[in-house]
């Protein structure tokens, strides 16, 4: 085990785990104000109505993908009578479909984000940052898919290495070994897709947090008193505020 | 019955000189911010004319406000799901050309421009994205008619009619009528704003009927600008949160009038209370028939000099001065006592609570224009019974196309107006006149005295927020700051990120940063401010 092994797949992870626990925590209590999807919807619509549902309909369920592949041991479903053939047919399938969907939605976002005069002008540099990461994670993402299903190369099964060391994180017993033994498309995956955890709560991403579920269930018409602070968006400080 | 306070508006149409006074005003004091350039809480439009966003009315494009389908209230865009399968994108949303694209000119060319063999010009510049631009709409662009022939006739009222009766519209629209709609933000009983608001950010305050939005909590899906049926909720493209008319909740908590209605040249608006049993505004906006919706409309309004109504209030926590505003509201007045205030197209099922006295001048400028007197009662009286087309379009507009209410008003005002002749002139009063309309002597003078007098002290009747149940009153907060690179200037995650600025502090930084900076400030970084406004605020070419 080499000390960047160690750094990589020990120490990254508990990183990019602390950075995005605390950093969602932090920027939400120190910027209700600026958590929100920034919808530039306003300045153009014939391209969004496209590209922003292909491309989110497409990254949540490369999410999907990535929660079932990662978290579900394969005994489970092997155990569930489902084989490995079968499992990888599957697996392989949707992701190559979800993927595709994600990288034309964000293609066809990005390509928006330039052409459109007025959007471009609302990028901001942070945008510009998450864009870059967000789109290495993909079309790292994509890359490991033609090479685990065998498109190019021997194909791989991914869940006999990589899954188990992600449980492992997470079980606390980190199993740096078989991460390092995995393919080197893998490994620069999983190391875009942290970082991209690293930066996501100080990005517009945040937005994904709050994902309005709870819409299903309320009543349609809210009402609330006036009670303490709730229409400022300023608690009011001891003493004088600083000017200048 | 469940007694609930809301504070309510009227306008009287007929006073209404499309000054935009108000507009101004209103802009100045909430909406000069970038972001919100093309925002305005409260607009002026001239009917017939396609109104502000353009065609707004159209709900069978915009998708605003609720329907009725097999007696259940459902918005019209759709129910909870579909809603939120459309999140990502919004098919109902207007974009900033129905709005209009804000700009400035160049100022400055015309004093830095060397000497030369032309006049310099000030280009327009767009606000949006900094480039020259061709100026082709506004927020009243058909002012007064303006461009009349080709643009009115695509006023989404207009056609509803057209539909209706045919050519005749075009023929007499040629002897054309013209009257100015102030609008705001309604306030609605069954808000459909707040309804559509997938993260429950936006709200009707108990205590009034201010329908707010979190400021904190929007995040942003746009669902509440679609759903508004009067288009009324504006989405803010800087910070990405949703904004609106707030009523000046500041200004109404300490007993003052808005800013639209202080300001108000007219002085046309009354500010007051209704009192309204929020247990039945659902099965109100649920009756079927479009005509009977005002009926239900003024059914909610309780009557505040009814002991029962008073007993239940006090349960229901109403102060004892807010009961006692009750009583003297002018707005109740208007609406239920004398019957002629108007809700502005209640068919939207949202119970608007900023209710119209419908303008009598379309009428008697017809009236005048043909030789007549124009204040006779009778000529008045056979004008209204005559005169189509004005009627059945402010039918369209106030009462979901009946015509019988809008000529019940209308007849009123008539015979105000030439009661009050008789009496002024010192001629003997005709009683018969309030007769006709089913008034007496002494309710039409009242009437008069609040529409024609109109003093300050009647037009509002605006009681305290009490402080026991008042938040702290804070100074309002915008979060802009000034360092670092102005593209990002204004916080560390995007424009007004970070903790907000109280605006007293934003101001006095953005006031010295104009008056030290040797260039021109770029249009990001600061809040448009007409009144300290150095003719900036725009970047550079590229
Ligand atoms: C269920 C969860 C989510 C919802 C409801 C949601 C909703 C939205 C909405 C409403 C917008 C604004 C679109 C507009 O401009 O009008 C947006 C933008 C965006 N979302 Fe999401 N989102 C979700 C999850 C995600 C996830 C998981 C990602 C990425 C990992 C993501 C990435 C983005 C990006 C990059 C944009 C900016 C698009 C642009 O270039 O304008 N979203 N989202
Ligand atoms: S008029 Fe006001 S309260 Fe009514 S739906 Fe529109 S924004 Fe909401
Ligand atoms: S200020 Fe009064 S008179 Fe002038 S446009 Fe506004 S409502 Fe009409």
């Amino acid at each position: 085990m080499t000390a960047s092994e160690i750094l990589l797949w020990v120490a990254l992870p508990y990183i990019t785990i602390a950075v995005f626990v605390t950093g969602t925590v932090w920027r939400y209590r120190y910027d209700k104000f600026g958590w929100t999807t920034r919808s530039s919807q306003l300045y153009e619509r014939k391209l969004i109505r496209i590209a922003s549902p292909i491309f989110h309909i497409g990254i949540l369920a490369v999410l999907m993908g990535h929660v079932v592949g990662l978290l579900i041991p394969e005994s489970w479903t092997n155990a569930a009578g489902l084989s490995e053939d079968a499992y990888h047919l599957m697996a392989v399938g949707i992701g190559a479909v979800a993927g595709v969907c994600t990288l034309v939605g964000v293609s066809l976002l990005v390509y928006r984000r330039r052409t459109t005069g007025a959007v471009m002008a609302a990028t901001t540099k942070n945008d510009k940052t998450m864009y870059v990461f967000l789109i290495a994670a993909i079309c790292l993402g994509l890359l490991t898919t033609i090479i685990g299903s065998g498109v190019l190369g021997d194909g791989y099964n991914y869940r006999e290495t990589v899954s188990p060391w992600f449980r492992s994180i997470f079980l606390l017993n980190p199993q740096p070994e078989l991460m390092a033994e995995s393919l080197p498309s893998f490994q620069v995956h999983a190391v875009a897709g942290m970082l991209l955890f690293i930066i996501w709560p100080f990005t517009r991403l945040v937005h994904a947090f709050s994902a309005p579920f709870g819409y299903v269930f309320r009543p349609y018409v809210v009402y609330r008193d006036k009670g303490p602070h709730d229409a400022g968006n300023h608690a009011p400080k001891r003493g004088w505020e600083k000017v200048g | 019955m469940r007694v609930m306070a809301q504070m309510a508006m009227v306008m009287n149409l007929d006073k209404c000189i499309g000054c935009h006074t108000c507009s101004v005003t209103c802009k100045q004091a909430w909406t000069n911010r970038s972001g919100v350039e093309y925002v305005w809480f409260n607009n002026v439009e001239t009917r017939p004319g396609q109104g502000y966003p353009r065609t707004y009315q159209d709900q069978e494009k915009w998708k605003g406000g609720w329907t009725v389908k097999r007696g259940k209230l459902k918005l019209r865009s759709g129910g909870r799901f579909k809603r939120l399968a459309q999140i990502f994108s919004n098919p109902n949303l207007p974009t900033l050309q129905d709005y209009y694209e804000p700009w400035t000119y160049e100022y400055d060319m015309l004093l830095s421009s060397p000497l030369g063999e032309h006049t310099p010009v000030a280009r327009p510049k767009s606000l949006i994205t900094g480039k020259n631009m061709k100026i082709e709409w506004s927020a009243n662009w058909d002012d007064d008619l303006a461009g009349g022939p080709e643009l009115a006739p695509k006023d989404p009222v207009l056609v509803k009619i057209k539909d209706q009766v045919g050519d005749r519209v075009k023929m007499e629209f040629e002897q054309a009528f013209m009257f100015y709609l102030p609008r705001i933000c309604e306030h609605c009983l069954n808000p459909a704003c707040v309804a559509a608001c997938p993260s429950g950010a936006m709200y009707k305050r108990s205590e009034d009927g201010i329908v707010l939005v979190d400021q904190d909590q929007c995040r942003g899906w746009r669902m509440c600008v679609s759903g508004c049926p009067y288009k009324k909720v504006y989405f803010n493209h800087k910070t990405g949160k949703a904004e609106k008319c707030t009523m000046c909740y500041p200004r109404i908590e300490v007993g003052l009038p808005t800013v639209c209605a202080e300001t108000c040249v007219g002085r046309l608006r009354y500010i007051g209370l209704f009192l309204y049993d929020a247990d039945k505004v659902t099965a109100a906006a649920s009756v079927e028939n479009e005509h009977d919706l005002l009926q239900a409309q003024l059914d909610l309004l309780l009557d505040p000099n009814d002991p029962a109504v008073q007993e239940a209030a006090r349960r229901d926590g109403i102060p004892a001065d807010w009961l006692d505003a009750a009583q003297r509201s002018p707005v109740y007045k208007l609406a239920k006592v004398y019957n002629v205030a108007l809700p502005l197209h209640p068919e939207y099922r949202t119970m608007p609570m900023v209710w119209y006295i419908p303008p009598l001048s379309p009428v008697v400028d017809a009236l005048r224009d043909t030789g007549n007197d124009a204040e006779d009662v009778d000529n008045l009286f056979g004008a209204l019974d005559t005169l189509r087309i004005p009627i059945e379009y402010l039918a369209e507009l106030f009462t979901a196309g009946d015509p019988a209410p809008v000529q019940s008003s209308l007849r009123k005002l008539a015979a105000m107006r030439s009661y009050m002749r008789d009496v002024n002139l010192g001629r003997e009063p005709r009683p018969e006149i309030p007769a006709a309309v089913g008034m007496t002597e002494e309710s039409i003078y009242e009437m008069y005295r609040l529409l024609a007098i109109a003093k300050y002290e009647d037009r509002y009747i605006i009681p305290k927020a009490h402080a026991e149940t008042a938040r702290d009153l804070e100074e309002l907060a915008c979060a802009v700051d000034y360092d670092g690179d102005p593209h990002d200037a204004s916080g560390p995650f995007g424009y007004a990120s970070g903790r907000p600025v109280p605006v007293a502090v934003e101001t006095f930084h953005a006031l010295k940063e104009r008056q030290t900076s040797e260039v021109l400030i770029p249009l990001d970084a600061v809040r448009m401010n007409l009144r300290s406004w150095g003719g900036g605020g725009q970047s550079d070419d590229e």
